[in-house]
């Protein structure tokens, strides 16, 4: 039996008023969404709007009972309390890492954790057989024995999907599935999608290319802050992306950051030309040809989606610690410097708080002195012996200024607050005194109070005349703070706006779109 | 029992350790009716394991770093074997047949550190394949024979501190050195703790720092001792002062200097060290390098202590040495462990060893139930990790890792070994 909405279509899927909450966070707060039999159902929001926790919700990632709300498929309340639960009913996630073995072949990955069997051994003629025909459902032609790692993302991207067809999948859900692919890949993903959705195969596509989405989708819900904004019929409303970044970026912005007059200088930092490839796909670029500069007390933020290549430009710079670079200079006050080893790029005076704390920015086993020196272990040792005293004294300095809460700095940073772990991790970057500071979503994982504090200091290090790059996704973080905000679309430098003439409608156009704006 | 951890730093893991060492050598002190502490025994069982401690105090290195070494018996044989034909074929003197054994080794440390380190191989690989190579070359090159060194270079594995001076019933340079030791360990730790709280760190109680000081101090000058009043001829063994130097090195380098920090930086996070300018490559290479040199040591005392070299030497003692480390609290995935710590492993080991001889119960018992220890130790270790207290086990490790501001506890905490043992 199936429910019939207004219009006298079927839904095949209900989910409503979800709510789920981590600790000290709510991800996501009384949303709602309605997916109807056969269509192509896109979901916008920013990075962190709450997306992913809501299809992890509806795939059984996190399991009935650990969020309030019902979700009503195929006319039934389902429990599903894990995500064997959920492909039982035809609902299967693509994942934006896809879980594939590298190692494994195509058939091997379709049929993995669902083998047919015959008296419990591996049935390899019926298993072929099958690839075979559903390598031709999704329009891919390799040999199913071909190793997975011998095949380009694009065509990875249609085995994930032979995968879930081979669950007899109902409700098909992409998470960024065209994130990595190029243009002509991605094209070619669409159009299967458009091909399924025709074989009666509903599909929930999450994606923050806003063109992709306003060419497939029949219908788009658009979350904001862990909240279902609103439900947009493309054809019906007339939406176009204007009107999808409106709804994106509707929130009013509170004044959430302390005053703050900028004192900004001469021009010290200037990048050009700065190109560099994927670490491993060779001829796929991260950075193409980026041209930007920094001044002397200037906070420069980059605003790019996820995946636009904001990290990896950073990271690329500071010690050539990704990717393969290929060309581009480096000058500061008017010499070029050499930055090929993070060693290097300290010594010429930058330093880089990475977006990953906890996994590159910090070893969890120290304590706070210790990672509070870390970096220039240099100045507080004598003969290359650490002069433990000099240690605590600084740790204990930075500790005070910064108002890092602990009982001592010889508190194991692992037990910190995020707020907290980040004060240490900027004091590590303090304390070798840069003349450029790159700080990759300083606030992420922040609580609102602490996110003012690091706010703070980020303006005070402007103020003694330091450059301040500042990588968000959140927009309105970077119009707060930055003096001048750089656009990233797809690793290239899209624009750059002033304060006062950016806004987040300017901005948001400009992260989602390869024109150039100067 | 609260009283006792705030004696020993408050650390349960390594109150636990020593607490278990106490604890065996007094079982067996019980059981072998006195035999365990005399001096006979105490040198005995120092001169059949230093080589086996050297090995953990590189081994702990390489295993904080993130790494293994199963080569160190196989490179400790070889180092021994050309050693010992050098000094017979080439007429080299002992002193210098030891430099080119340190040379040796550290030319075998490069090797593997560069597969290691340079070229991304995992050292289990590396230095199964140095097993495997050295053990070869060791046959090869003395053709599987027994090759005798000569009297001068025994003195390195079976030597003893001379008797000098007046005779006071006592060996006079033992006495010394145990003096020195006690008040060496009482001056550096009441300056550190003035040190620490000028600083206005947190420090121990009173009554808590003279206890423990009591009880190191008394321990050591027990150990002396025992040392002191052995068999004429006998006084503290010179494998036993090399390795008291090595431990005051190593435990200095590993907790005070730039290096040390890089290498538990390398081990904690690999990617948060990089991204911090330590050039991980130079850490690893040099960690492996280290480790194969002090197995050319080992592999030399060893040799020195049997008075020849042979085929079979060092068979097994990578995993002696690696089992050391981890019940001394080392992590399997890297960035946590102490060389004191790992020292105190190794005794564990051979008190065991050693008290299980004396109660003559069967090799094959003994490996029974030193297997079971390693288990012990280890499901202990991880038991508390599971309890939902990742973070206060790693600032416990930490704890006994670095032990505050209170610099000579290394120092400390060996001789306290040391002594106990005895």
């Amino acid at each position: 039996m199936t429910t019939l909405n207004t219009q006298g279509e079927p839904i095949l899927l209900e989910m409503r008023s979800i709510t789920k909450e981590f600790p000290g966070v709510k991800a996501l707060s009384n949303v709602s969404l309605r997916v109807m039999a056969g269509e192509i159902h896109a979901i916008c929001g920013e990075n962190g709007a709450g997306k992913s926790t809501l299809m992890k919700v509806l795939s059984g990632v996190y399991p009935y009972g650990s969020y309030t709300g019902d979700i009503v498929y195929q006319a039934e309340t389902q429990q599903f309390k894990d995500i064997r639960a959920s492909e039982a009913a035809g609902i299967v996630i693509i994942h934006q890492e896809l879980a594939l073995i590298p190692e494994l072949s195509i058939m091997e990955n379709i049929f993995l954790g669902n083998e047919p069997t015959k008296w419990g051994v591996i049935d390899w003629t019926e298993a072929r057989k099958r690839s075979l025909e559903l390598l031709a459902r999704v329009g891919l032609r390799e040999d199913p024995d071909t190793p997975i790692k011998e095949i380009g993302v694009g065509k990875q991207q249609l085995v994930e999907i032979a995968k879930a067809l081979n669950k007899s999948v109902k409700l098909l859900i992409l998470d960024e599935p065209t994130a990595a692919l190029n243009e002509s890949d991605s094209q070619h993903l669409l159009d299967l999608i458009l091909g399924l959705k025709g074989r009666g195969i509903t599909s929930i596509i999450i994606s923050h290319k806003l063109n992709e989405i306003e060419q497939i989708a029949d219908e788009i819900t658009i979350i904001r802050d862990g909240k279902s904004i609103e439900t947009l019929n493309v054809k019906r409303d007339g939406v176009d992306e204007d009107r999808i970044i409106k709804g994106m970026v509707g929130r009013t912005l509170e004044s959430r950051f302390p005053d703050h007059e900028p004192k900004i200088g001469e021009v010290f930092f200037e990048v050009k030309d700065w190109t560099v490839g994927h670490p491993q796909i060779q001829d796929r670029l991260i950075c193409k040809g980026s041209n930007f500069f920094v001044r002397r007390g200037e906070i420069v933020g980059f605003a790019g989606l996820m995946g636009a290549g904001r990290t990896e430009l950073a990271r690329s710079l500071f010690g050539h610690s990704y990717g393969r670079f290929i060309k581009g200079q480096v000058y500061k006050d008017g010499k070029q410097v050499n930055l090929r080893t993070v060693r290097q790029a300290i010594d010429a005076g930058l330093g880089y708080v990475t977006e990953d704390r906890k996994s590159l920015g910090l070893n969890l086993l120290d304590d706070i002195k210790t990672t509070t020196v870390a970096a220039n272990l240099r100045a507080i040792s004598n003969y290359t012996v650490v002069d433990t005293r000099k240690e605590f004294t600084v740790a204990e300095e930075y500790r005070k200024s910064l108002r890092t809460k602990t009982p001592s700095v010889e508190e194991g940073v692992a037990k910190l607050s995020g707020g907290n772990q980040q004060k240490v991790v900027l004091a590590k970057w303090m304390f070798t005194d840069p003349d450029l500071l790159i700080l990759d979503e300083p606030t992420r994982g922040i609580d609102v109070g602490a996110k003012y504090e690091i706010y703070g200091i980020i303006q005070k290090l402007a103020n003694q005349g330091k450059g301040v790059i500042v990588i968000s996704s959140e927009l309105p973080e970077l119009l707060g703070l930055s003096d001048r905000i750089y656009t990233i679309f797809e690793g290239a430098i899209t624009g750059v706006l002033d304060k006062n003439e950016a806004s987040q409608e300017s901005l948001m156009k400009l992260m989602t779109s390869a024109r150039k704006a100067a | 029992m609260n009283a006792l951890k705030k004696l020993f730093g408050g650390n349960t893991r390594q109150f636990g350790m020593i607490f278990a060492l106490v604890a065996l050598i007094v079982f067996f002190q019980i059981f072998t009716d006195g035999r365990t502490l005399t001096p006979g025994n105490v040198i005995n069982l120092f001169n059949g394991n230093s080589y086996i401690l050297i090995l953990a105090i590189g081994m702990v290195l390489v295993i904080i770093a993130g790494h293994i070494d199963l080569s160190v018996g196989s490179v400790a044989a070889f180092v021994g074997v050309f050693v010992a034909l050098a000094m017979r074929d080439w007429g080299l003197p002992w002193w210098a047949g030891v430099l080119f054994g340190l040379l040796l080794g550290a030319v075998i440390g490069a090797w593997q550190g560069f597969w290691v380190a340079y070229v991304g191989i995992p050292a289990f690989i590396v230095t199964l394949a140095g097993m495997l190579l050295f053990r070869g070359f060791n046959q090869f090159v003395g053709k599987s024979n027994t090759i005798p060194v000569p009297q001068d270079f025994q003195f390195l594995g079976s030597g003893y501190l001379p008797e000098i001076g007046p005779n006071t019933g006592f060996n006079n340079l033992t006495l010394l050195i145990g003096i020195i030791a006690a008040a060496f360990v009482v001056i550096m730790s009441l300056r550190a703790r003035a040190a620490s709280k000028a600083l206005g760190a947190e420090v121990p109680e009173l009554w808590v720092e003279v206890t423990k000081l009591v009880l190191i101090c008394g321990a050591i000058l027990y150990a002396t001792y025992l040392f002191a009043t052995g068999r004429p001829g006998t006084s503290f063994p010179i494998p036993g002062l090399i390795l008291a130097v090595l431990v005051l090195i190593y435990g200095f380098i590993a907790d005070k200097t730039v290096l040390g920090r890089h290498v538990y930086a390398v081990g904690g996070n690999r990617h948060a060290a990089e991204l911090s300018g330590v050039q991980s490559k130079k850490v690893n290479f040099l960690v492996m390098m280290n480790m194969s040199v002090l197995a050319g040591l080992a592999g030399m005392i060893f040799v020195g202590r049997s008075t020849a070299s042979g085929p079979f030497d060092g068979v097994g003692w990578e995993l002696d040495a690696i089992a050391a480390v981890f019940i001394g609290g080392a992590a399997v995935t890297g960035g946590v462990g102490t060389v004191i710590g790992s020292i105190v492993g190794g005794l564990v080991m051979a008190v065991l060893n050693n008290g299980l001889q004396l109660l003559g119960v069967g090799a094959d018992l003994t490996q029974i139930i030193k297997g079971l220890v390693l288990l012990a130790a280890v499901a202990f270790d991880v038991y508390n990790k599971s309890q939902g207290k990742r973070s206060i086990t790693g600032l416990l490790m930490k704890n006994f890792q670095r032990n505050n501001d209170i610099k000579p506890d290394e120092t400390t905490s060996t001789k306290e070994v040391i002594s106990k043992e005895a």
